[in-house]
This record gives C-alpha cells, sequence and structure tokens, in this order.
C-alpha cells in the first residue's frame, strides 16, 4: 500500500463526466445492479473493484450501452453523459460508442495489419478526409497508445503478431483514435505480464490529461496506483465511493475495510 | 460349411474365452478383484482377443492367397493347345472357374450327382448340355481340358475350405488355451488389451487408406490401357466428343475439353447461385436470427441437404426447365432451344449446394471469438459493419474452404446433370444451350453395351482420373488458401 502515497492525488478538473442516478440491471431475473448512484469525473481516472460476480463490468458495460448486444439484459435508471441520458430513445448507440470508447480484458486485435485497426473507427466515422489525414490520425492515436516507437516500421504487419502488451496498447490507440471523451477499461491488465501492466498503467495516468477513465481492476494495488476515484461494489451494489487515498486508508464502510484487507472476496 | 458358421464358430470359442478367462483371473486372486493388477473383464477381453485376432488374420490372408494358389495350379493343367487363336489363357480361365461354378451349383440343385460331378470320363458335350439345362451360365461347349480342369478346380477348392476351416478352429482354441494359461493375477492384461484396441482403429484407419490406393490404381491402370489405345494429346486437347459404338475404334473423338467446360461452366452457375444466397442466410443465421428462428430455420435449410440428387434431378427436369423456357425460349427472349441446359442444371445444383455452404459458414462465423465482435461496437460500428469487416475476413479461411468444398460437390455432381442438362457435349458460351459435363459421360460411356476393352469404354478412367487430379488440386488449393489466410488472421 506503500504505493499510494507515490501517486498525485491533485486532481485538476472536477466537472461531472457521467452521472448514473438509481441504475439497476437484470440478466433475465437476476438482479445484478442494484440501486447505483456514481458521478464520474473528467479528466481524472476512476477505478471499480470489488470480488468476482459484484458487477462492476456489468456497471462498465451500462455506461456505454456495451449491454445491448446481449438480449436478457435491462437496464433502469437513468445515466447521465454530460448531462443527456444516453438511454434516451433518440440517443444511437453506435455514436455514443464512439464517444465512450472501451478497452478490453482480453487485448483484441482484429485480424488486420495494425495500421488497420488503429484506422478502423475513424474509417467507419469519417473522421479523415484524405490518406494524409488518415495517416496523421493514426500515428498520433499510436503516440498516446505509446506504442508508436515499437510498430512504425512494420504498420502493414498484423496486429496479432504483437506480443499480449503491444495488443493492448494497440487497442487502446485504437480506442482513442475515434477522439471518445470517456475510455472504459475491463480489467485492461488481467492478461499481461507485470512489465506490460506497468507500461499500460503509465499509459492510463497520461490518457486522464486528455480523456476521462474509468478502469475496472481486480488489482487493489493498480486501482491504488492508478485510479483518483475508487468506487467499492458489492453484490451487485455499490458500497463506497470516494478519492481513492480515502477508500484505501479510511473507509467508512466495514465491507470495503475487509475486502481491501483481504477478508472477503 | 459356409463361412458364416466358421465366423461364428469362432465368435463362440471367443465368448466362451471371455468368460473363462475372467474366472480363471478372479480365481487366481482369491475371488478379490482388488488384487488383480486389472480389472476382470481385461482378463476376458484379452483371452477373447487372441482368439479373434489370429483367426481371422489366417481367415482373411487365406481367402486371399487360396484362389491365387488355385488358379496357377489349374493354369498349368491346360496346354497351350487349348487356348484358342484370338483368345487368352486368362479367358479360358475364366471358362473353368464358371464351369466348376457351374458344377457346384447343378451339384447343390441335385440334379448332378457329387461322382458324375468328380467323373474324369464325362462326356463334355453331356456336362455342357446338362449345365445349359439347369439354369447355369455357359457360353460354348465345354471342351475336355476346360472339363478336367474346372473338375481339378473344384476338389482343389473344396479341400482347400475344409483344411481352412480346421486350420482356423484350431487357431482360435490355441489362442484361447494359450492366453487362458497366461491368465494370472500378476498378468497385465489391461496393457495388452489397450495395445489390442490401437491395433483394432489402426486396422480400421488403414483400410480407408488402402481402399483408396487401390481405388487410384485402378483409375491408373485402366487410364494407361486407354491411353496404349488413344493419343493422349487428342484425348487432353480434342475440341470435339464423338464417341462411336458402331466400329472399335478409329470413328470415335474423344476430347475432353467440351466435358471440361460443361463441368466448368455448370459449377460455375452453381456456384454462383449457391455462394451468396448461402452467404447470406449464414450471416442472417448467425449474427441477426433470434434464438427461436435459427433453431427453426437452421434444420429446415439443411433439409435442403438431404434431398437426393435424382429429385434435384426431376426439380430441374420438370420445373425449372420449362419454366426458364418459358421466359427465354422462342415465346420469350428466343435464346433457348429446349428445357436441358446449363442454366437449368446449374440453377437446380445451386439450389442443392446452398445448405453445404449456409450450414458451413455459419459454423465457421459462430466460432469468430465475441471479443472481435465486441472491439468492434466498442469503437462504435454498427452491425452490418462489424460483420463486413471483422466478422467475415476472420471467417474468410473457414468460408474459403466451405465454397471450395461446396464446388467438388459441384464438379462430382452427375444426376442433375444428366435430367438437366442434356447430354451434348458442347462448346458453347451460351448457357442456354444443352451442355454435359465429365461426370455424366462416365455413366453414359459405361453403361452402353460396348466391349469393356475399348478406348470408348476405358475413356470412362481417363475422364475419372482427370476429375479426381482436378478435385484433388481444388483441395489442394484450399489448404493453401486457408493457411496462407490463417497466418494472417489468428
Amino acid at each position: 500500500m506503500n504505493d499510494m502515497t507515490r501517486v498525485e492525488r491533485a486532481v485538476d478538473s472536477k466537472d461531472i463526466k457521467i452521472a448514473a442516478n438509481n441504475v439497476q440491471v437484470y440478466y433475465g431475473d437476476t438482479h445484478a445492479i442494484k440501486d447505483v448512484d456514481v458521478k464520474i469525473e473528467d479528466k481524472t481516472v476512476t477505478a471499480f473493484i470489488g470480488p468476482s460476480g459484484c458487477g462492476k463490468s456489468t456497471f462498465l458495460r451500462c455506461l456505454n450501452r456495451m449491454n445491448d448486444t446481449i438480449d436478457i439484459c435491462r437496464v433502469q435508471g437513468d445515466i447521465l453523459l454530460d448531462g443527456e441520458d444516453i438511454y434516451d430513445k433518440r440517443v444511437d448507440p453506435v455514436q455514443l460508442r464512439a464517444k465512450v470508447g472501451m478497452v478490453f480484458q482480453k487485448p483484441n486485435p482484429f485480424p488486420k495489419s495494425i495500421y488497420d485497426n488503429v484506422a478502423y473507427g475513424p474509417r467507419i466515422h469519417g473522421l479523415a478526409k484524405n490518406k494524409a489525414e488518415l495517416d496523421e490520425i493514426v500515428e498520433k492515436s499510436l503516440r498516446r497508445g505509446a506504442i508508436w516507437d515499437e510498430v512504425k516500421d512494420r504498420l502493414d504487419a498484423p496486429g496479432t503478431g504483437l506480443s499480449g502488451g503491444q495488443q493492448q496498447r494497440l487497442c487502446i490507440a485504437r480506442a482513442v483514435a475515434t477522439e471518445p471523451e470517456v475510455l472504459l477499461m475491463d480489467e485492461p491488465c488481467s492478461a499481461l505480464d507485470p512489465i506490460a501492466t506497468a507500461q499500460v498503467e503509465e499509459l492510463i495516468d497520461e490518457l486522464r490529461s486528455r480523456y476521462s477513465v474509468v478502469i475496472v481492476t481486480h488489482s487493489m494495488q493498480q486501482a491504488a496506483r492508478v485510479s483518483q476515484k475508487t468506487a467499492f461494489f458489492h453484490l451487485g451494489n455499490l458500497v463506497e465511493f470516494g478519492e481513492t487515498g480515502q477508500i484505501f486508508t479510511n473507509p467508512e464502510d466495514s465491507r470495503t475495510e475487509s475486502y481491501i484487507t483481504g477478508r472477503i472476496g | 460349411m459356409p463361412i458364416i458358421w466358421l465366423f461364428l464358430i469362432v465368435i463362440a470359442i471367443s465368448a466362451i474365452g471371455y468368460l473363462l478367462g475372467r474366472s480363471r483371473a478372479l480365481q487366481s486372486a482369491g475371488g478379490d478383484s482388488r488384487n488383480l493388477h486389472s480389472l476382470p473383464t481385461f482378463y476376458g477381453a484379452n483371452v477373447a482377443l487372441k482368439t479373434v485376432i489370429p483367426a481371422f488374420g489366417l481367415l482373411i490372408v487365406w481367402l486371399l492367397v487360396q484362389p491365387l494358389y488355385v488358379n496357377s495350379q489349374v493354369s498349368e493343367m491346360i496346354p497351350d493347345t487349348a487356348v484358342k487363336e484370338g483368345s487368352s489363357r486368362s479367358l479360358v480361365m475364366a471358362e473353368v472357374r464358371r464351369t466348376a461354378d457351374g458344377l457346384n451349383n447343378a451339384v447343390a440343385r441335385g440334379l448332378l450327382s457329387e461322382t458324375e460331378a468328380a467323373n474324369p470320363n464325362a462326356d463334355s458335350a453331356e456336362v455342357t448340355q446338362l449345365l445349359k439345362e439347369a439354369g447355369q451360365v455357359v457360353t460354348s461347349d465345354i471342351s475336355k481340358p476346360v472339363l478336367l480342369a474346372a473338375q481339378k478346380h473344384r476338389v482343389m477348392n473344396a479341400t482347400g475350405y475344409s483344411v481352412m476351416t480346421v486350420a482356423i478352429i484350431l487357431v482360435a482354441l490355441a489362442g484361447a488355451v494359450f492366453s487362458w494359461f497366461q491368465t494370472h493375477s500378476e498378468y497385465r492384461a489391461r496393457n495388452v488389451v489397450e495395445q489390442g484396441v490401437r491395433v483394432l482403429l489402426l486396422a480400421a484407419a488403414s483400410i480407408a487408406i488402402l481402399t483408396t490406393i487401390g481405388i487410384v490404381l485402378s483409375l491408373v491402370f485402366n487410364t494407361w490401357e486407354f491411353f496404349k489405345l488413344y493419343p493422349a494429346s487428342e484425348f487432353f486437347f480434342g475440341t470435339t466428343w464423338a464417341p462411336s459404338f458402331s466400329g472399335r475404334g478409329g470413328a470415335s473423338d474423344l476430347g475432353i475439353i467440351p466435358l471440361l467446360w460443361g463441368t466448368f461452366y455448370i459449377s460455375l452457375v452453381a456456384l454462383l447461385v449457391a455462394v451468396p444466397i448461402g452467404l447470406f442466410a449464414a450471416i442472417y443465421l448467425s449474427e441477426y436470427a433470434s434464438p427461436r428462428v435459427r433453431a427453426f430455420a437452421k434444420p429446415l435449410l439443411e433439409v435442403l441437404a438431404g434431398i437426393p440428387t435424382i429429385v434435384y434431378g426431376l426439380f430441374a427436369l420438370l420445373t425449372v426447365g420449362p419454366l426458364l423456357l418459358g421466359i427465354f425460349g422462342d415465346n420469350g427472349l428466343g435464346w433457348m432451344k429446349a428445357g436441358t441446359a446449363v442454366m437449368t442444371a446449374g440453377l437446380v445444383m445451386g439450389i442443392m449446394l446452398i445448405p453445404f455452404v449456409s450450414s458451413l459458414s455459419d459454423d465457421i462465423i459462430n466460432a469468430v471469438p465475441q471479443a472481435m465482435r465486441d472491439g468492434s461496437y466498442g469503437l462504435g460500428a454498427t452491425q452490418s459493419e462489424t460483420i463486413r469487416q471483422v466478422v467475415l475476413p476472420a471467417a474468410l479461411p473457414g468460408i474459403v474452404g466451405a465454397i471450395l468444398l461446396a464446388a467438388s460437390r459441384a464438379i462430382g455432381e452427375t444426376m442433375i446433370v444428366v435430367l438437366g442438362a442434356g447430354a451434348a457435349a458442347r462448346l458453347d458460351l451460351n448457357p442456354f444451350e444443352a451442355m454435359t459435363t465429365v461426370t455424366a459421360k462416365i455413366v453414359s460411356q459405361l453403361t452402353g453395351d460396348a466391349d469393356f476393352a475399348s478406348p470408348e469404354a476405358l475413356v470412362a478412367f481417363a475422364l475419372g482420373m482427370t476429375l479426381f487430379v482436378l478435385t484433388l488440386g481444388l483441395n489442394i488449393f484450399a489448404l493453401y488458401i486457408v493457411r496462407k489466410y490463417r497466418e494472417q488472421y489468428e
């Protein structure tokens, strides 16, 4: 837990990016998420922690309506992105997902070249007028994904040929290429080795300057290292939400204390 | 004694051996199966296997070797003078075998006593008459040497089979007794049985491979015979197909090009129908359809694959042909003269191939990891963008495999062509003309009453060989494509 003291806690902006009020999620008859209220700030890393099956990934997937692809999933309550309800009928989930990018647990580069992987989003959203602009977007995204120097000489090589850590950074670069405002990361380091994890964590800290980042993690150390805000989920409830330092040093709820000291989970 | 009895006797010995071996094993362990090395059933199976395998092995070898041996022995009895001009020793031997079979059947039906049949002084003309009256297939008058040879043939075979029966039962008993004595609580029966199972599976696999080799060899030899009678260059590069059945050789033009063109053209039309429809159906089923629709529609589509091709042929002849004729025939656009045409056969064959393409593609599309789709949706792609740009490229090697499999089916299809495309070999670009394919011509060349040694009949093997090489090439090409893309897409 010494890592916490090393991370700078100063948060520049306090604008609310995403506000969730009274969110309920059902999978068929199962009530997976109960009464969750969360306010995610802009240009902040927010970590969701909690034991397996507590609903943190489910809640994350509500934030860009990825749960729409699951037939039996129902979402109730309000989730506001910049004050607009994302579950409103007028909101096109396709456009929402361009604004709220997502990085998955397992690196999932498309079976295409590195260049085409990154250019995928800009192409389908028509972000580049010509090839030169697309090249620029690809380079910029790969630089933001901290992988440019490793792949600049082999942009035509298949993305699947990279190492696990490189693949995950490629997926992050792919996600930032569509200029999202929020980046959702579902356990982005769980399939990576410690060195690749450190690289991705460093990258997350850099991304904070531009995006609001929400990260689901099983590793409490990781949450402590990279996040400014932490939310603790347990059995579908949001137990506690607050400053990371406070959650890890002086939790209010006894369940949070039990979890971070390793008694439940 | 018929072989089926021998078979049953060996099985019975092994069944008894199984029970005895099992009980002996238990006995040696003092009735407690925990003291045995293996389960009691393994000891039983050990005895049963050692009874059956050597006995049946011997049976197979005996059945293969005895006819060869008897033939060579009997063949020595026939003097060169008995082989007529223009005939050959193998033809005379065939006559000997027919006569021997005739005598056997006559004896079996009581028309001839055993002594009469074996009488070396019997009048050959009388025997011929008698066999003919008994309804046995005897072509010409049986000559004296042939009759003697046939009698010898009978005797040798009869003794051969008696000796074989005794030998096999002895071998089975020996195996049973030997393994029964082996049976002891320390004996590692399980290992032996596991080996036996391995050998059994290996034998099954080898039969498949050996049969393939046999088929290829028979094709190769007969093709070789054909090329001795007909120049290969004319076969491969000849542009007319006009076999004559009246005279032998000479007048026939046996160029494969028109047949290959017909095969290619009809297959192309079939694939143009089957690939888009099948692929789109697969995409609908795997990506858009709800589980209920899928559970209902997929089996329904696969029913198409269960329809016999002759039924498709009827459909082509009676429904599709007249329908097309109504549109493109003389009363319509005037491009089509008769209902049988490339288009008719191609369309119907395409319908037949839809389930092949759709079912395989559906499985392959389903195998694309959900993570790929999530990644694409997560970037704000629509469903069709995701399918077009992520799912289909990832599934491409498998889809190419499915299409090439369908192509192989199309090339090998016969009944639809016979009924739907006509029988005229023609080099033409008009898809409303009647054409024919390699397979349809193989059928017509072999079902005629041509002499089996004539080029008109032997050409069927050359056609078959060409078809075999073509489909083999197609499969190798498919493997190459699949491997090449797999490097890129995994």
